[in-house]
């Protein structure tokens, strides 16, 4: 790594270190050997082969969407390699990890060894394209509950999988999210029981460590009738001058009366601050469904980092009297491009949803909400209510809002708020003359604008994600 | 406490501010009398560090220059402005805002900084002197509040933060005599032998509350007269071109 390079991580992204361990990578390019290659070393039963060699053949006959507010190069998808993992496997306790890779995440301030974990949150590693270690796992099997890593449950879970897996986002879905489905290399999966609150927070951390690799991990959350699970996943990334692909699926089912929290505080390494070189593409497909009655699904997103974000969070109110939440802080900085928003189908009955997005634009960052509303025929008295808030710092980036509503059923109830502001020299000037730094007045204004959202995450990562803001926005006003 | 010395103030190349000299001494109130675009809200925002201004001359604050400090810094030294268009800071909690400013402060003078029981203590005392309900403290910085309510909010700030040389840029200008006497009242509070005043006005009703020491009337970017209260309402009575000669 240049000078100049580490230079630049020390002072700004400083989670942009790589961590030199040996690794097992296939060499990039993309062919069905490749997806075979990928099923044999995670020794995976025929019915998922079967499943990716599908989604691959469908994949082929896709084109890449062009419709999204954001503009980036090509993809070349031979040149990318889509298995990466630490040299060593089987790994049958946390003590057998590789102790670089300890040592990553707790640079990340993510400690794995149990006995010096939070009490109360469960972590699942993901390095590259394997989940290095999952906490707390005996602690929970004891409640019944299943955290694992992805490939883990296909071996052990395979009914589970079988059942769940492409039953909110079909392999057909869309471009990435069938590119996914053929080359998926890990991910976390979580079962949680009839009538069981989950004890703790379950959390997995991604981190994308080799050069050229693409990430392309598998959620799966199940929670059973009666049951409470709050998740959080956090990103990180190294610094490197080429783009990174990231293409994630993750999905949700919640069955009656089940409620599934979900936070994401996303951290990929947003580029050179610059220059605009590098950084991760993040192209993620996200969707719940609420199945039964009375379910609930609740998104939380802090967006921070990626060169791209391509995402958009739905919820699929399927059971009569099901909410759907929405919460999202989306911040653009120097080069960044954001897309995202999100989707709320009601079918059900007495459904609701709620919408609040914030997109905060700052540099040359361009960001763009895009969000779906529909109600369906059968959805007598369905309520929604959508408020999107830009905010823009400086005059050389954009804020850009597309609401589609589409309403079948005349019995329903739709709000939409939309407001764009900016944090003007006036107001700075304001809390200077009150003695208030500038850069504290950022934060302050931010965090204000943002508070509706941070305050939906758990506690401890409500206040990571304002110093997220604070470190991201930094700069951002010469 | 604050020397003006041959000041000269233009924005892109227009002169605005043409020579002033001013000397206010602790415990003294000026009043600073004259019609629009004369230039005293420009010296206001001068004295407190606004950017865009090119400036010639120079100000002291307890005998040190300030020309080249920050807003924040001239604040941090004690310098205050009650604004005369109080700015709206969405989504930032009234209590919270102060609470920052009276903890940066704090923390400049090498105090102890307050915890939010001790701040809100406080804030509830301070808010009964300008007659406001304690709901405000919970809404956004000078969000919805009415014309008279920013005013009273500013008081509020000037009577929390307690700095020793405060600004009252039209401070009187839209309120209605109740709320007139109420921001007077605060400002008397506010007012001992250490603190100075310089208020800017049009009118001399506020000036009838609170006593100014000296008053300045000021014509096109200079003070051409200075005299006491009788200047004022001789201002009020007659206006201002019979100085112009």
């Amino acid at each position: 790594m240049s000078n100049v390079i580490e230079k630049v991580i020390e002072q700004d992204y400083k989670y942009g270190f790589v961590t030199d361990i040996e690794q097992d990578t296939l060499p990039p390019g993309l062919d069905e050997d490749v997806i075979r290659t990928i099923s044999a070393i995670k020794k995976e039963p025929k019915f998922m082969l079967e499943w990716r060699l599908k989604s691959y053949r469908k994949w082929l006959n896709m084109q890449e969407p062009t419709w999204a507010n954001v503009s980036y190069p090509e993809i070349d998808y031979q040149a990318i390699s889509y298995y990466s993992a630490p040299k060593k496997k089987e790994l049958k306790s946390l003590d057998e990890v590789d102790p670089e890779i300890l040592e990553t995440y707790s640079k990340l301030g993510i400690p794995l060894e149990e006995q010096k974990m939070l009490s109360g949150v469960a972590v699942d590693a993901v390095f590259d394209s394997v989940s290095v270690a999952t906490t707390f796992k005996g602690e929970l099997e004891k409640h019944g509950v299943i955290f694992c890593p992805f490939s883990e449950a296909v071996q052990n879970h395979p009914d589970l999988i079988q059942k769940y897996l492409g039953s909110v986002v079909p392999y057909t879905d869309n471009f990435f999210a069938t590119l996914n489905s053929a080359v998926f290399t890990d991910g976390s999966f979580v079962y949680i029981p009839k009538g069981l609150r989950c004890p703790m927070e379950l959390s997995t951390y991604f981190r994308i460590n080799a050069a050229n690799t693409g990430q392309f991990e598998r959620t799966l959350i199940i929670a059973d009738e009666g049951s409470y699970v709050s998740y959080l996943e956090g990103c990180t990334a190294p610094m490197r001058d080429e783009n990174q692909l990231h293409a994630a699926v993750v999905e949700l089912i919640a069955h009656k009366d089940a409620t599934i929290k979900y936070s994401t505080v996303q951290n990929w390494y947003p580029g050179d601050p610059k220059t605009g070189k590098g950084g991760i593409f993040n192209f993620v497909t996200k969707r719940g469904i609420c199945l039964g009655e009375n379910s609930k699904i609740s998104w939380t997103q802090v967006e921070t980092g990626s060169a791209i974000t391509w995402k958009y969070p739905s919820c699929i109110l399927k059971g009569d009297n099901s909410v759907g939440e929405f919460y999202s802080v989306a911040l653009t900085n120097n080069f960044q491009q954001a897309d995202t928003g999100t989707k709320m189908i009601h079918i059900g009955k007495n459904t609701k949803s709620t919408i609040i997005s914030k997109g905060i634009s700052a540099g040359k960052g361009q960001q763009t909400y895009r969000g779906g509303v529909k109600i369906m025929k059968n959805a007598d008295n369905a309520r929604n209510y959508s408020q999107c808030d830009s905010m823009l710092i400086g005059d050389k980036c954009g804020a850009h809002t597309f609401p589609y509503i589409d309403v079948r059923n005349p019995t329903a109830q739709m709000e939409h708020e939309a407001s764009t502001s900016s944090i003007g020299e006036d107001q700075i000037f304001y809390c200077n003359q009150r003695g208030i730094s500038t850069e504290d007045a950022i934060s302050l204004i931010v965090n204000g604008f943002c508070k509706e959202v941070f305050k939906e995450l758990p506690m401890e990562f409500a206040v990571e994600a304002q110093k997220l803001m604070e470190v991201s926005l930094e700069g951002a006003v010469g | 406490m604050l020397e003006i010395k041959n000041l000269h103030v233009s924005i892109k190349g227009k002169e605005i501010i043409k020579g002033i000299d001013l000397t206010i001494n602790a415990g003294e109130l000026h009043a600073i009398m004259g019609r629009n675009g004369s230039g005293k809200s420009t010296l206001a925002h001068v004295i407190t560090g606004k950017d865009g201004y090119e400036i010639k001359g120079d100000i002291l604050f307890n005998g040190e220059s300030i020309l080249d400090k920050k807003p924040e810094e001239r604040a941090l030294m004690g310098i205050f402005m009650s604004f005369q268009y109080p700015v709206v800071i969405p989504g930032v909690n009234n209590t919270y805002f102060l609470k920052a400013a009276l903890n940066a402060r704090k923390k400049a003078k090498g105090e102890a900084e307050l915890d939010a029981m001790d701040f809100l203590t406080l804030i509830k005392e301070k808010i009964k002197l300008v007659d406001m309900d304690e709901s405000y403290l919970s809404r956004a910085v000078n969000d919805g509040f009415s014309g008279g309510e920013k005013k009273r909010n500013e008081i509020l700030q000037l009577l929390t933060l307690e700095p020793t040389f405060a600004i009252l840029d039209e401070t009187d200008s839209g309120l209605d005599i109740d709320a007139l006497k109420i921001i007077a009242n605060g400002i008397n509070q506010y007012r001992n032998k250490d603190r100075a005043i310089l208020a800017i006005t049009h009118y001399q009703r506020l000036l009838d509350y609170m006593k100014p020491d000296v008053v300045h009337a000021m014509i096109d970017g200079r003070i051409v007269k200075t005299g006491d209260i009788k200047l004022a309402h001789e201002l009020e009575e007659k206006g201002y071109s019979w100085l112009v000669n």
